[in-house]
């Protein structure tokens, strides 16, 4: 399994893309808000970690269905299919794996980015805090979400709409602790309940989604 | 006799066959009253308006988008376990219906919501509820068409159906944490017998039965002709390979 | 280590596509598979390797004793040659691969990029994997494709050896491997489709034919 995590991290890296592209589009996102909503402080720092938030969820959409879809088309996926690992710990792995390229980068930048829209002070601490423990969950949901459609030729966009619903729960409960968090209010309730959703979809979405693929490689 | 006999394709069709035009006749009979008596025959609400009458639609509507998810989930269950064809061709024609009833109830909540509230829309928790699980329909309409093969698009649609199912369920309580109900949904529920005099709320249950047996009309409707298609590309699969 | 196989039925989207297969694959036997484009030889094969259920039958032999061997390799173009064999080899448990590389005469390319390779390295690549999953059983569909007469003869060595090891292979292919090997011909197995004909099983969708008829 560690040969996999290895392996995969290996692809992201020489691949190019892997780590830039979701972290590029982040940043893209951070700089368009404010043009779009005027450059005045107080309604920026107000709507802040909202904005960190969908914009680290499009960030992770953006690189989902490469998750099982090349390892599909050459192949890899019908050999580790009959590999003594497991499809549910393949899964997991490759979900690790995109969390690492994606999610942890993203959590890392998100701070930063912060100072493009005025986030105020302990707004970094909390973008990071919530956005660390929310993105496992969003990477879990999307390899789901990409096991599910990667028979298809085009599934990109398909992926997309499947995805989107399901993230709308980790949505609200990390933005709402990120905004509570900045204001100075207690983040216990949403904090605590992101964490159940990431707990419960790290524990029980690899089945369904080694389910999934399952169907797709017969 | 068991009740699995019915999802049986050769018993489902026969039975369906015969029950179809009564289903149909009952719903007609149920439903154009209803809507008549609550549309024409009830009076006016003193503080409401005539606009109040758009509940008759809307709220059979709204029970009918939810329940039809659950059937969907208990027969796409159906499907996984016992692999009986019928149930989860059900499920794949209640989707249509389910879609439409959701529409239906956001755009008469809509159009409810702009002389009572002056909005047609809020982002009330019932309200984006709703969006979401016009959603999550969309999500599992766009897997079915995107898919060829139908065994394999019933099994992937089942597993988003279950899946999707928890999802909603937690966005149900999420959004009812995100915006603690601004204002106060109660006078939309029908189950608060104490807010709808008995004038308003017979016509009511009748169309809510109308909707129902609408429902169950559409269904079988739909079921015969998913499972008319189902054979059909099992035949063309046939003739390709006797070609071969 | 023998793979029996008894009455098996394979289906392909559905439709059954081989009806009641039965033959036996003992250790140190290679059998050529035979038959023609289409007739099912790649569905019958990821069936044997657990990839897809049958409709019906039994296949006596342990997943974990196979290895399934396709058209596509699974090779990364951007990992080098070692580094996909190593990976293969680490998913299996198996420490060395220096017998895979010198088997399939990939010592002077270990560390190039598999991108980089032409097809028919490429294809010997894909087939020294085999050699790193220290599994019995090679259940292998057109090996020898793209390779030149040098390198299936690289091949047939390697089949061989792991043969006289006590292995087994069942191959599909159409070429003459120079291999002492039994032929299966799955012809006389094919569904032809026909409903009136006898099938050992109502199939998934007889229902559906009788309640349109």
């Amino acid at each position: 399994m560690i040969a996999l995590l290895v392996r995969d991290m290996r692809l992201a890296v020489r691949a190019g893309g892997g780590f830039g592209l979701g972290l590029a589009f982040f940043l893209i996102v951070s700089t368009l808000v404010p043009f779009g909503v005027g450059p005045e402080a107080a309604i920026l720092s107000r709507i802040a970690p909202g904005i960190l938030w969908v914009g680290a969820l499009l960030a992770c959409l953006l690189s989902l269905d490469r998750i099982f879809q090349l390892d599909f088309e050459d192949g890899s996926l019908d050999l580790l299919a009959t590999a003594p690992i497991p499809m549910e710990g393949t899964v997991a792995i490759k979900a690790l794996a995109h969390w690492l390229v994606t999610g942890l980068p993203l959590t890392l930048a998100a701070p930063g980015f912060g100072a493009l829209m005025n986030l105020q002070s302990p707004g970094h601490y909390w973008i990071f805090i919530t956005l660390l423990i929310g993105t496992p969950a969003l990477s879990m949901i999307g390899a789901f979400g990409a096991a599910l459609t990667v028979g298809l030729k085009r599934g990109g966009l398909l992926l997309s709409l499947l995805v989107l619903p399901l993230y709308i729960p980790t949505l609200i409960f990390g933005a709402e602790a990120a905004t509570r968090g900045t204001a100075g209010l207690s983040a216990v309730t949403p904090l605590l309940m992101m964490a159940g959703i990431t707990a419960g979809s790290v524990a029980l979405l690899p089945f369904a989604a080694a389910a999934a693929l399952r169907i797709n490689l017969r | 006799m068991s009740l699995w006999e019915f999802a049986n394709p050769v018993k489902f069709m026969a039975l369906s066959g015969k029950v179809l035009p009564w289903v149909i006749g009952l719903a007609a009979l149920t439903l154009i009253p209803g809507l008549i008596w609550g549309f024409f025959f009830t009076p006016e609400a003193t503080n409401f308006g005539n606009s109040v009458k758009i509940i008759y639609i809307h709220v059979p509507s709204a029970m009918m988008a939810i329940n039809i998810w659950a059937m969907m989930l208990v027969t796409s269950l159906i499907w996984i376990v016992r692999r009986h064809h019928v149930s989860v061709r059900a499920a794949k024609a209640a989707a249509l219906i389910g879609v439409t009833m959701t529409v239906i109830a956001l755009i008469t909540g809509a159009i409810w919501g702009e002389p009572m509230w002056g909005t047609y829309w809020a982002w009330d928790p019932r309200l984006t509820s709703f969006l979401i699980l016009f959603l999550f329909y969309l999500g599992y309409m766009a897997l079915w068409a995107a898919i060829e093969n139908p065994d394999t698009a019933a099994d992937l649609t089942s597993v988003l159906c279950i899946v999707g199912s928890v999802f909603a369920l937690l966005s149900r309580y999420a959004v009812n944490f995100w915006n603690q109900g601004l204002h106060q949904g109660a006078s939309l529920s029908m189950d608060r017998e104490e807010h709808v005099a008995d004038v308003y709320y017979l016509p009511l249950l009748l169309c809510i039965a109308g909707f129902i047996l609408l429902f169950v009309a559409l269904v079988l409707i739909r079921t015969r002709t998913e499972l008319r298609l189902v054979r059909l590309h099992r035949l063309e699969i046939r003739e390709r390979m006797k070609d071969a | 280590m023998e793979m029996r196989v008894d009455n098996l039925s394979v289906a392909r989207g559905g439709v059954p596509v081989l009806e009641r297969v039965s033959f036996t694959l003992s250790a140190g036997q290679v059998l050529i598979l035979r038959g023609p484009n289409g007739s099912g030889k790649t569905t019958l094969l990821r069936t044997l390797a657990g990839l897809q259920p049958p409709i019906a039958g039994q296949v006596s032999a342990d997943p974990e004793h196979i290895t399934y061997g396709a058209h596509a390799d699974g090779l990364k173009a951007t990992l080098t040659v070692e580094e996909n064999l190593r990976f293969w080899a680490a998913v299996h448990g198996i420490e060395g691969i220096d017998a895979a590389v010198k088997g399939f005469n990939l010592n002077g390319l270990t560390h190039r990029p598999a991108g980089n390779l032409s097809a028919g390295q490429k294809r010997r690549l894909g087939l020294a994997r085999l050699l790193v999953t220290g599994r019995p059983i090679w259940l292998l569909d057109e090996p020898t494709v793209s390779l030149d007469t040098a390198s299936v003869g690289l091949f047939a060595d390697a089949v061989r050896g792991h043969v006289a090891g006590g292995g087994a292979a069942l191959i599909a292919t159409h070429i003459d491997l120079g291999l002492k090997a039994d032929t299966f011909d799955i012809g006389p197995f094919r569904a032809n489709g026909d409903k009136t004909a006898p099938s050992q099983q109502r199939d998934r969708y007889a229902d559906f034919d009788e309640a349109f008829s």
